[in-house]
């Protein structure tokens, strides 16, 4: 490692900051203003290349085109988010935190299909820019003058914003409306305009950033959850809502990664170890290390209390006879099911991914409803399950029966060491760190060849010979999630429910009357893991095979969908959501090429229409008919 | 009688502001004291330090002759400081019964249970502790539904649930209809008498004060500037400069 080429990287590292800023400075003055968790944000993004992309193609040969087309690219994505802006969020401000969230995690979906409709699957590599397709030399080394250039669009940029901040009467409104919205409304600012604006211009910078990458990224249908997740963590390592902040935390970011690439392989004490490999994780350590120590970001400031009151929520209450009697009828249909399997083949497989939902979404469902923490990486449970049974059973040679056993241990272990950081934090930023602990053992999962077997996987992880049969495995599942299920639904009826929600309702009431919440919430997400890692253990043996793909963001937010879908205030919710989410899944996965946008569609059409979710909407239907 | 709570020279700052500024007072079992003063007097810090919510920045505070300074909430609560709040805290997803009940359940170490149903838990006790307030027709209903003043007496039956021998009831009355705001008061004085328990009040509305304290305490500024009993410092001139203004 010279020196010279750790200069370069430091401006690779610039460059990278640069484009890690535009997208994250729009979702924070998007967070800022509208309160809304934009997971739209990355698909901005994508669609900006590949706008870019394809205007780029006709008109980017002169230097005047090239921009020209970079900058109506960015123009054409902000009017999508103005469409998106008034059919769609506009409906939503006033529903809960979450349900906005799917909503706009539905956009991503649609989205994604439209673009594979457009432009293909194929990666795109857009032209490179007129004028700057050269290389200057730097210490020895050749620097591309694109990327040059690039280097100094951040700076520029911010300091764009900072004048239409501090300037203009807009910049003023966002100003204001960051630090207290209900005080701008109540002042008679018009929010409806003030949001669409701010929305426009999230969107704007966001596709700007992507319509910059154009020459030097391949345009791909991935970089839509790649860039959420980046701008996520440098939001939050920022501050929600600071833009000064997003700048600093951008640059940090890019420079440890590029850091991280000049160091490369490297031998510590003995142990060669690969700092490249280390850029897929690197930013969610800094957020978590940054989340523990500064909760509030490097430049934000801790959150005001908010004046409207938590959602009201209805008290729970055991099952009355009606109900039971509908649980039973659930339960026994399920017992003669496999009869009916010789017929269905199929039915039997599908009906164990819906148990195993089940399970990881009832066990999501207990920290976020009753516990109040919305975890956004609850695949890491089901993954250390699921990597604990495979890895019990290949590197250990123990047997299918205790590894099932083990596998929970260490989900809940994992939990433990995890819940330990995040239960100090609440709201987005326990979201965020959640989401960074799943993120790094996921990593881990996909990084540790030797250990792991990486991106393959563990396979061979097949159950013993009396379960065998679908059937059999079936039986074990089905006990396992009822099981499951109901030691769940008791805990929350037992005094220990009661004090989970008691630190929800009210922390300030809570500590009055001598509950210790923080131990509490962290012996929920032990529980919680622990059941989870069944989930994650049965899932193992369900497919033979683990590969870290089914431990990946998109696992922990299928849960969030399942919950929310179900209704988070109902304890039968994540039953109903997990399974009609895996049979709906199932079913437009296997009829339709764009699922992923009869999914988002349907999701919306439920948001829309359920704002407390399936099982929450029928049982206000039937406490209507009994009123 | 006995001194409950002895507080010494108790001084907090925000920032250069000195919120409450050198405070000793004591409380003694079977007197209602009432400290009142105009708004950012200092009595939402004073009641904050109390209770362990706030770390003051000096001073002392003893209850029953122990050192609670450094304390949790919760941990004073358990040596038997009960507490209302300005603002009603009170667990909105529970009913009314569930409320004391999860009180109940703390008070008697039972909140760890994993199994046993809570609802069935101190049924009674829970019933006996919202009959004394007058909540108990309404044990049923859920939390969220209750007027504002339902939830006021909710909270006292709840911060009643340990046997607490000094309660600190943040502007009890606060946001009550005036005929409320009387009965509330006289049983809060009822329980001092019963219980021989000390209560430690803010209060804005003067009938309140005048009808009900056995002592008043007044701040001003983060300053206690008078104490006494109430004909006594309602005749108090410095007293009479703030609450009546003049122009000097």
């Amino acid at each position: 490692m010279s020196p010279d080429a750790i200069a370069v990287q430091f401006l690779n590292g610039l460059a990278g900051a640069s484009t890690l800023f535009l997208i994250a400075v729009g979702l924070s003055l998007i967070f800022g203003v509208t309160r809304i968790v934009n997971f739209a944000h990355g698909s901005f993004y994508m669609l900006g290349i590949y706008v870019a992309y394809s205007l780029v193609a006709r008109f980017g040969g002169t230097v005047l085109g090239f921009w020209a087309s970079l900058l109506v690219a960015a123009l054409a994505v902000a009017v999508i988010g103005v469409v998106v802006e008034l059919l769609l969020l506009r409906r939503i401000y006033h529903a809960p935190e979450l349900f906005q969230l799917l909503a706009t995690f539905a956009v991503v979906l649609i989205v994604r299909d439209a673009t594979l409709a457009l432009w293909g699957p194929e990666d795109l590599l857009g032209p490179r820019a007129p004028g700057l397709k050269g290389s200057v030399e730097i210490l020895g080394r050749q620097f591309p003058q694109y990327d040059l250039a690039l280097i100094f669009v951040g700076p520029a940029v911010l300091g764009l914003l900072w004048l239409v901040l501090t300037r203009t009467r807009f910049g003023i409104l966002i100003r204001a409306a960051t630090q207290d919205r209900e005080m701008v409304g109540a002042l008679g600012v018009n929010q409806a305009w003030l949001f669409t604006a701010v929305f426009a211009l999230g969107a704007f910078l966001a596709a700007f950033g992507g319509a910059l990458q154009a020459p030097r990224e391949p345009a791909n249908l991935g970089l839509d959850l790649v860039a959420i997740g980046e701008a996520f963590v440098v939001v939050v390592v920022g501050g929600m809502g600071s833009i000064p902040g997003a700048f600093l935390a951008a640059f940090i970011i890019a420079e440890i990664k590029a850091m991280c690439f000049a160091i490369g392989q490297t031998t510590i004490a003995g142990v060669s170890f690969s700092f490249s490999k280390l850029t897929l994780v690197v930013e969610f350590l800094v957020m978590a290390a940054v989340l523990i120590w500064r909760p509030w970001g490097l430049l934000g400031r801790p959150a005001a209390a908010t004046r409207n009151p938590a959602e009201i929520e209805a008290p729970i209450s055991p099952a009355d006879a009606r109900t039971r009697r509908f649980g039973f009828a659930v339960l026994a249909l399920l017992i003669v099911l496999p009869a009916f399997a010789q017929a269905f083949p199929y039915t039997l497989v599908l009906s164990i991914d819906i148990l195993i939902a089940v399970l990881f979404a009832a066990s999501l469902h207990f920290i976020m409803g009753p516990g109040g923490m919305h975890s956004f990486g609850h695949a890491a449970y089901f993954g250390l399950g699921a990597y604990g049974a495979g890895l019990l059973v290949k590197q250990a040679g123990w047997s299918m029966e205790t590894a099932l056993v083990g596998a929970p241990l260490i989900a809940a272990a994992g939990a433990l060491v995890f819940g330990w950081f995040c239960v100090r934090l609440s709201g987005v930023y326990l979201a965020m760190l959640t989401l960074a602990f799943a993120q790094i053992v996921w990593s881990v999962a996909f990084q540790w060849d030797d250990f792991t077997g990486g991106s393959n996987g563990i396979v061979g992880v097949w159950p013993a010979p009396w379960l065998s049969e679908k059937w059999a495995y079936y039986y074990l599942t089905l006990a396992c999630a009822v099981a499951g299920v109901l030691l769940l639904w008791r805990v929350l009826l037992a005094p220990f429910g009661y004090a989970m929600r008691a630190g929800r309702d009210s922390p300030l009431r809570a500590d009055a009357i001598g509950i210790d919440v923080f131990r509490v919430q962290w012996k929920a997400f032990m529980l919680a893991g622990l059941v989870c890692g069944v989930a994650g253990g049965l899932f193992a043996f369900s497919k033979g095979s683990i590969s870290p793909e089914a431990i990946g963001v998109g696992r922990s937010i299928d849960g969030l969908i399942m919950v929310l879908l179900g209704g988070v205030q109902t304890l039968a919710g994540p039953v109903v959501g997990a399974g009609l989410f895996t049979w709906l899944s199932d079913l437009i996965a296997r009829e339709f090429a764009y699922w992923r946008a009869a999914l988002g569609l349907t999701i919306l059409v439920l948001v829309l229409a359920f704002p407390l979710g399936v099982a929450g909407s029928v049982k206000r239907l039937f406490a209507r008919e009994a009123a | 009688m006995t001194v409950l709570l002895k507080v010494e020279g108790l001084t907090k700052s925000f920032g250069g502001v000195r919120a409450v500024g050198n405070v000793s007072f004591e409380v003694t079992a079977g007197e209602l004291l009432a400290m009142i003063g105009p708004n950012g007097a200092g009595k939402s810090t004073c009641f904050n330090m109390l209770n362990g919510q706030l770390a003051p920045d000096a001073g002392s505070i003893e209850f029953a002759g122990r050192q609670i300074v450094g304390l949790k909430p919760r941990a004073v609560w358990r040596l038997g400081v009960g507490r209302t709040f300005q603002i009603t805290a009170t667990f909105s997803s529970m009913t009314v019964r569930e409320n004391v009940q999860v009180a109940l359940l703390s008070h008697h170490g039972g909140l760890g249970g994993l199994w046993r149903r809570a609802r069935d838990a101190h049924v009674d006790a829970a019933d006996r502790l919202l009959e004394r307030v007058g909540m108990r027709e309404q044990g049923d209903r859920p939390c969220s539904v209750l007027a504002y003043g339902d939830l006021k007496r909710l909270e006292l039956a709840v911060a009643l649930a340990n046997r607490p021998r000094l309660l600190l009831m943040d502007e009890p009355t606060a946001g009550m209809a005036p005929r409320e705001r009387v009965a509330l008061m006289a049983l809060a004085a009822e329980i001092v008498r019963t219980d021989n328990i000390g209560v430690l009040f803010t209060e804005h509305d003067m009938d309140v004060v005048f009808a009900h304290a056995n002592r008043v305490i007044v701040l001003n500024r983060g300053q206690l500037i008078a104490a006494g009993a109430p004909d006594a410092v309602r005749a108090d001139a410095e007293v009479q400069r703030i609450y009546l203004g003049s122009r000097h």
